[in-house]
């Protein structure tokens, strides 16, 4: 029965969720039955949508075309309609053809992702640096150039959820970034690897212990974009998200103020909390 | 050819006991690694099952215990891979086949194929202990700190690791075997360049493993180590680099993946050829690229490791490399194609098989070339288009390949044919049933579901439902197999030696069907 009224329920949560994106603030998050990428908040994630495209319809062709032809040869050469088989096992030219047209395709498609691969890597001129550190299972969050503010951030439970918000994606304390900043991103774990992963935003690296792993991201313009974690780490694998708050940066400026104030206490109580699990 | 007629009168088979538990016949010991295979496949199965059942609805409501969650994926992907996929590709066709193919009487070391074979129920034993203990939530991949003695401090994990040490011995010495007797024991007249393709695939498997394995058994030692005596070779407060155990494992793991594939092509292009009448096309393309597949294989292990921090030029090489490996596949879709092309095809049970291998192969195969692309897979690492991709060329396609072998020979290996009716409501249940599961989670991958989560937000609920009623389709599917084995060993019919006609031509179709206990004992010479 309980299960029914489950089904039931997350058919109505299916209908809501359009519905409750008519809030004041732009929000990327995973849509029901979604059959692409999340929408870009950002640059790297647009060329990386960019690059998906062009190589999902090259893919699409190929898929298609391969399709076609096993369909054709069933129909045409069906021991009904052709009966005696003919000897031939060698063609030169369709060999090498069917060797170098993949290979140009390849560089058509290798030309573009080069490319992507070196944007993605790191931003030359980080206008913000932020320190991410894993741990099991919640995110801290290290704002360096503003006098290390400090916080963590756990995922909401389900029983203290409030109506509207979603659930395994709402956390506490949401990372707070200004809009059209190149942000730096440093990341580390003080216990397994974890993978700080946002889908919107086209950012992904693992925070692994004993290593500080460098990236960036920047976004484009102010909303909500909810991540997951995305390697796994144990028993809350699923129950660690990500919510980065994106606003313009006079927000951003009088955000950091405010929580100068607000996480000085328990910025402290994590860090030491940090060097206790290091020493241990 | 017709030597071996007159083997029957030196047939004596052994004792049960001495027969099944001490033999050295690799027709015997394919039949032990194929019912072997079947019963890691029904386990790994079940465990689809469960965890199909568990993502059906958002909120865990099956397994409710992350850790417990974490066994059972762990379990599902190393009991397909090495008590499933690999028993029944290498062990079991194998065995069966690379000898009856080259004219050989038995394998070169017959007492080291027994050994081979026996070094698996203990290993089967012991990662079930891991799974029933609840220990080993490491993910197949084993990545510490998460697999070491701080994060997972249960003996569990330690049978896994063992079990790991065991089945990898297993493949080795399999492997030794399989060189040796490739080498050294083809009839007269059979040069390399004649050699029937899965002959040459299980060459190429047997060389991936033999230089791949030995990698794997460093890594695990090296984590037992770190786990029981207090070294510190992945642990970085020692001094240790957990990214060292990704380059390790995955210098494994991804020829892993082509020890998996690879002899399925043999088994393919052998099918193609026989149902639509016609030598295989480019037979010295096909076996190179092969070998090409496997050399390339080696060097492409970081394209795993995208986003653990590597560096971009090196992400650059890897991603480069990986591309590359699409050509010389495509050249094997293209010659299955050509070889069907101007033929004289009957779409008997096998031969839907084979079509459907390629069908579901080209698709895994081109979300293989997606996930090439470093740029791309920084934000599908991980995801569940990497579980459709991956599923897609294993699940799928190597799985179709062993039905599609089962199909060709349980004839030939049992005497008695399959209900030809069954064996097509099988593919065709199970063609369905696995497209339906694994097509709508590359959505949910670009949609940014991460892979190994037990309840995930309500936004992936609907295709995650989809998923669910096509592993269901699947579960019937395997049952309906079931049947089929039934129906194939209460037949009374007996078949003839070649019972698929002139289509097929290496030489196991020249021996009585099953064939004699010893085979060969007059080497057949070749044109």
């Amino acid at each position: 029965m309980s299960r029914y009224r489950r089904l039931f329920a997350a058919l109505i949560m299916l209908l809501a969720v359009p519905a409750g994106v008519a809030l004041a603030q732009e929000v990327a998050a995973p849509r029901p039955w979604e059959i692409g990428m999340q929408p870009a908040f950002g640059p790297l994630k647009q060329q990386q949508i960019e690059l998906h495209n062009l190589v999902l319809v090259i893919i699409t062709l190929i898929t298609l075309f391969v399709g076609a032809l096993l369909v054709w040869v069933m129909w045409r050469y069906n021991a009904k309609r052709n009966p005696v088989p003919t000897r031939t096992s060698h063609n030169t030219v369709i060999e090498i053809a069917w060797t170098v047209i993949p290979v140009l395709i390849l560089v058509v498609m290798a030309i573009p992702s080069f490319r992507l691969v070196y944007y993605e890597d790191r931003t030359r001129d980080a206008e913000l640096t932020i320190k991410v550190t894993g741990h099991q299972w919640y995110w801290e969050y290290t704002y360096p150039d503003n006098n290390n503010i400090d916080f963590t951030s756990y995922l909401i439970p389900d029983d203290q959820l409030k109506p509207g918000q979603r659930r395994l994606l709402e956390v506490d304390n949401e990372l707070v970034v200004p809009v059209g900043k190149n942000i730096r991103v440093l990341q580390t774990s003080t216990d397994v690897i974890h993978s700080w992963f946002i889908p919107a935003l086209g950012v992904q690296r693992y925070a692994i212990p004993g290593r500080t792993i460098e990236t960036w991201f920047k976004v484009d313009r102010p909303g909500v974009i909810y991540g997951q974690c995305n390697q796994i780490c144990g028993t809350n694998h699923s129950r660690m998200p990500i919510v980065v708050r994106a606003v313009p940066e006079q927000e951003f400026n009088a955000w950091l103020i405010e929580a100068k104030t607000k996480f000085s206490d328990a910025g402290q109580q994590t860090r030491q909390l940090a060097a206790a699990e290091v020493r241990r | 050819m017709s030597a071996t007629t007159h083997d029957h009168a030196h047939d004596h088979k052994p004792s049960f006991f001495v027969r099944w538990l001490c033999s050295t016949n690799h027709k015997d010991i394919g039949t032990l690694y194929l019912s072997f295979a079947v019963i890691g496949g029904v386990v790994g199965g079940i465990l689809s099952e469960v965890m199909r059942a568990q993502l059906n609805f958002p909120g865990s409501h099956i397994v409710t215990d992350g850790q417990q969650w974490n066994t059972i994926i762990t379990s599902h992907g190393l009991l397909m891979i090495f008590f499933s996929v690999m028993p029944a590709l290498i062990g079991g066709f194998g065995n069966w086949f690379v000898p009856l193919m080259i004219g050989a009487p038995d394998m070169a070391f017959p007492r080291l194929n027994n050994i081979s074979f026996w070094l698996l129920p203990p290993a089967f034993c012991l990662i079930i202990t891991g799974l029933i203990m609840g220990e080993s939530g490491s993910g197949w991949t084993l990545y510490p700190p998460l697999s070491n003695a701080t994060y997972e401090t249960g003996l569990g994990m330690d049978c896994t690791l063992f079990s790991l040490h065991l089945a990898g011995a297993s493949s080795l010495l399999g492997a030794i075997n399989f060189i040796t007797t490739i080498f050294n024991m083809r009839a007269p007249g059979m040069t390399l360049h004649k050699m029937p393709l899965f002959v040459w695939s299980i060459l190429v498997t047997a060389f991936l493993l033999l230089l791949s394995i030995p990698v794997l058994a460093g890594a695990v030692t090296m984590l037992i180590c770190d786990r029981n005596f207090g070294t510190a070779f992945f642990d970085p407060t020692g001094g240790g680099d957990p990214v060292l155990f990704q380059h390790l494992f995955w210098f494994f793991g991804h020829p892993e993946v082509y020890i998996m594939i690879v002899p399925g092509f043999g088994i393919i292009s052998h099918v193609i050829s026989t149902f639509s009448r016609k030598p295989i096309f480019g037979y010295l393309g096909m076996a190179y690229a092969m070998v090409a597949i496997g050399v390339i294989g080696f060097v492409v292990w970081a394209h795993h490791m995208f986003v653990s921090g590597i560096d971009v030029d090196t992400r650059a090489y890897f991603m480069a490399a990986t591309l590359v490996i699409a050509v010389p596949t495509g050249i094997k879709i293209f010659s299955w194609i050509a070889t069907m092309w101007g033929g004289s095809i009957e779409l008997k049970t096998p031969m839907l098989w084979a079509i459907g291998f390629l069908f579901v192969f080209t698709i895994g195969g081109v979300t293989g070339v997606v996930l090439a692309n470093a740029g791309i897979d920084q934000i599908v690492h991980n995801t569940y288009y990497v579980v459709a991709h991956f599923h897609y060329v294993l699940s799928l396609g190597a799985v179709f390949s062993i039905f599609a072998g089962f199909y060709y020979w349980i004839g030939k290996m049992s005497g008695h044919q399959y209900p030809e009716f069954w064996g097509k409501v099988h593919f065709w249940l199970t063609f369905i049933g696995v497209n339906l599961t694994f097509f709508p989670q590359h959505f949910l991958g670009l949609s940014g579901m991460p892979r190994r989560y037990p309840d995930y937000p309500a936004a992936f609920a609907g295709w995650n439902f989809v998923s669910s009623i096509g592993a269901y389709i699947g579960g019937v599917a395997l049952i309906v197999f079931l049947y089929v084995l039934f129906r194939t060993f209460t037949s009374k019919e007996h078949v003839a030696d070649n019972y698929w006609g002139e289509g097929a031509t290496t030489l196991e179709w020249s021996v009585s069907s099953p064939p004699p206990f010893h085979t060969f004992a007059e080497l057949p010479r070749i044109r």
